[in-house]
């Protein structure tokens, strides 16, 4: 059912794509067609494929680092007291710099290849992980912590049986934001400086006016996105099954 | 029940306690008799719950005075409590649940699990051991509840309101099957129902006042669990409430 509305959604989207173009008659350069597009995607595959193949490393190194991060700083927050009042500025100030504006210092630091990428998606990922988790861990059923207290539990069995279960609702919905924010980091590191991945093919159709090569390149990404975020939110579903929907 | 340590009688002696400037307890003397059940009644917010806390050794700080158990400090392991809510872990089947006080001392083995399964099939909940408690029903949940607290094999059972949320025919037959399964150790029961009480009690108490005194109750002849239709047990029942309202 969800799968049918999707693919309803998407041919709606792109049925006002092609009436938009047909009732302005703007030129293919400016708006293409969803045909135009769907040759230019079809003629590129190779190219197209490749590119994606960077770019989707990229997300997945991006997202899985970003993730690990995320959750190892949530826990040693809550695990240490002190800790937490020296990182809490740190992550909130590190919020109120706009992370785009930070992509060509590492793609200096980095250098053009993917590690500025992922440093960038790494950025963006770490911080929605981190709050949507430390907020869960923070936020355990006292009776829960009471209940394992009353059974002589140490600290560290009811944060490993007790709290971090019970913030893994939490922690799902960091890592779905997470994983939704994900591509942009890739895409604007490319944007920034690279020599390959789907966001250097999008500047590069551009200076050559292909708009409908772009718009294929533009496609390809929100495929990916899409297949990437209901592949993790399928994911975080059954890790979470307890939790009614 | 343990065998290490036997059912002990509960000691409170001039207990203070003060929460949010007002006086819950000031030098409050309580006895609970080892190897029975003892009822406590009283209005909401006199301080039940604070009573089982201090005992359970949940409540640290903020309190002055003594309690002791056969005379001597608690024992570490000496409790274990089952409260209105089950706290059943979601994530966790109905064994794990029922092992989680093994789990979280690191102990669980095949004996204990044995045991387990043993007590699944005591409460009548066989065929539910793999089960996880969103697909049981409010009793069944209380039931494992009272299973995981029996695992505990504490000296000291704490119950506060444990029955409350339940519809009343679900209740009898939870009350039956704890009065059966805990035999032989203390039982503090904090309830809101003087029928309740009347039904398991040895000994009923009733906590009322500013700052709160245990008042004692009538209590029937016979033995508890008490059945609806025993003689003098309705009048026993409007005695009570009269005697709390009065206190209230």
């Amino acid at each position: 059912m969800r799968v049918f509305r999707l693919l309803i959604i998407c041919a709606g989207l792109i049925g006002i794509w092609q009436a938009v173009v047909m009732i302005t008659g703007v030129p293919y350069y400016i708006l293409p067609g969803p045909g135009r597009v769907a040759i230019a995607f079809n003629e590129n595959l190779g190219r197209l494929f490749s590119h994606g193949v960077i770019t989707l490393i990229e997300i997945l190194a991006g997202l899985f680092l970003g993730t690990i991060l995320g959750a190892a700083s949530a826990l040693s927050m809550i695990s240490f007291g002190s800790l937490r009042r020296w990182l809490l500025p740190v992550l909130v100030i590190s919020q109120a710099i706009p992370v785009f504006a930070l992509a060509p210092l590492l793609v200096l630091w980095l250098g053009y290849g993917m590690m500025s990428k992922i440093a960038m998606a790494i950025l963006i990922i770490f911080f929605p992980v981190t709050a949507a988790f430390y907020d869960g861990l923070r936020r355990t059923d006292p009776d829960w912590i009471e209940l394992a207290g009353i059974m002589n539990a140490k600290p560290f069995a009811v944060l490993r049986h007790i709290r971090i279960p019970a913030a893994m609702p939490a922690f799902a919905s960091g890592v779905r934001v997470a994983t939704a924010v994900a591509p942009i980091g890739a895409v604007v590191g490319e944007w920034v400086g690279s020599s390959e991945g789907l966001g250097f093919y999008m500047l590069h159709a551009n200076a050559r006016m292909q708009t409908d090569v772009m718009f294929a390149a533009l496609a390809l990404i929100a495929i990916m996105a899409l297949v990437l975020y209901f592949s993790v939110d399928r994911l975080m579903t059954k890790i979470v099954f307890w939790q009614k929907e | 029940m343990n065998d290490s340590l036997s059912a002990p009688n509960i000691c409170l002696e001039n207990i203070s306690f003060s929460f949010s400037g007002q006086v819950i307890f000031s030098s409050l003397d309580f006895e609970i008799e080892a190897g029975q059940w003892t009822c406590i009644l009283g209005p909401s917010g006199c301080g039940k719950t604070t009573l089982l806390r201090l005992i359970s050794g949940s409540l640290r700080e903020g309190f002055s005075g003594r309690i002791s158990f056969d005379g001597k400090e608690r024992p570490s392991g000496t409790t274990a409590l089952m409260a209105q809510k089950d706290l059943l872990l979601p994530w966790l089947t109905v064994t794990e649940n029922i092992l989680l006080g093994d789990r979280l001392r690191g102990s669980v083995s095949s004996i204990r699990r044995e045991k387990a399964v043993d007590l699944i099939s005591k409460a009548g909940l066989d065929g539910y051991a793999g089960a996880y408690p969103f697909s049981l029903s409010g009793g069944m949940r209380q039931r494992v509840a009272l299973l995981r607290t029996l695992m505990e094999e504490r000296p000291v059972i704490l119950m506060d309101e444990p029955f409350s949320a339940l519809d009343a025919l679900t209740r009898m037959k939870l009350q039956d099957l704890a009065f059966n399964m805990v035999k032989g150790a203390t039982v503090v029961l904090v309830t809101h129902d003087p029928f309740e009480a009347l039904r398991l009690g040895h000994r009923i108490h009733i906590l009322a006042g500013h700052p709160v005194r245990p008042v004692d109750a009538r209590v029937p002849d016979s033995a508890p669990p008490r059945l609806p239709g025993e003689p003098g047990i309705d009048r026993l029942h409007a005695a009570l409430l009269k005697q709390l309202n009065q206190e209230a």
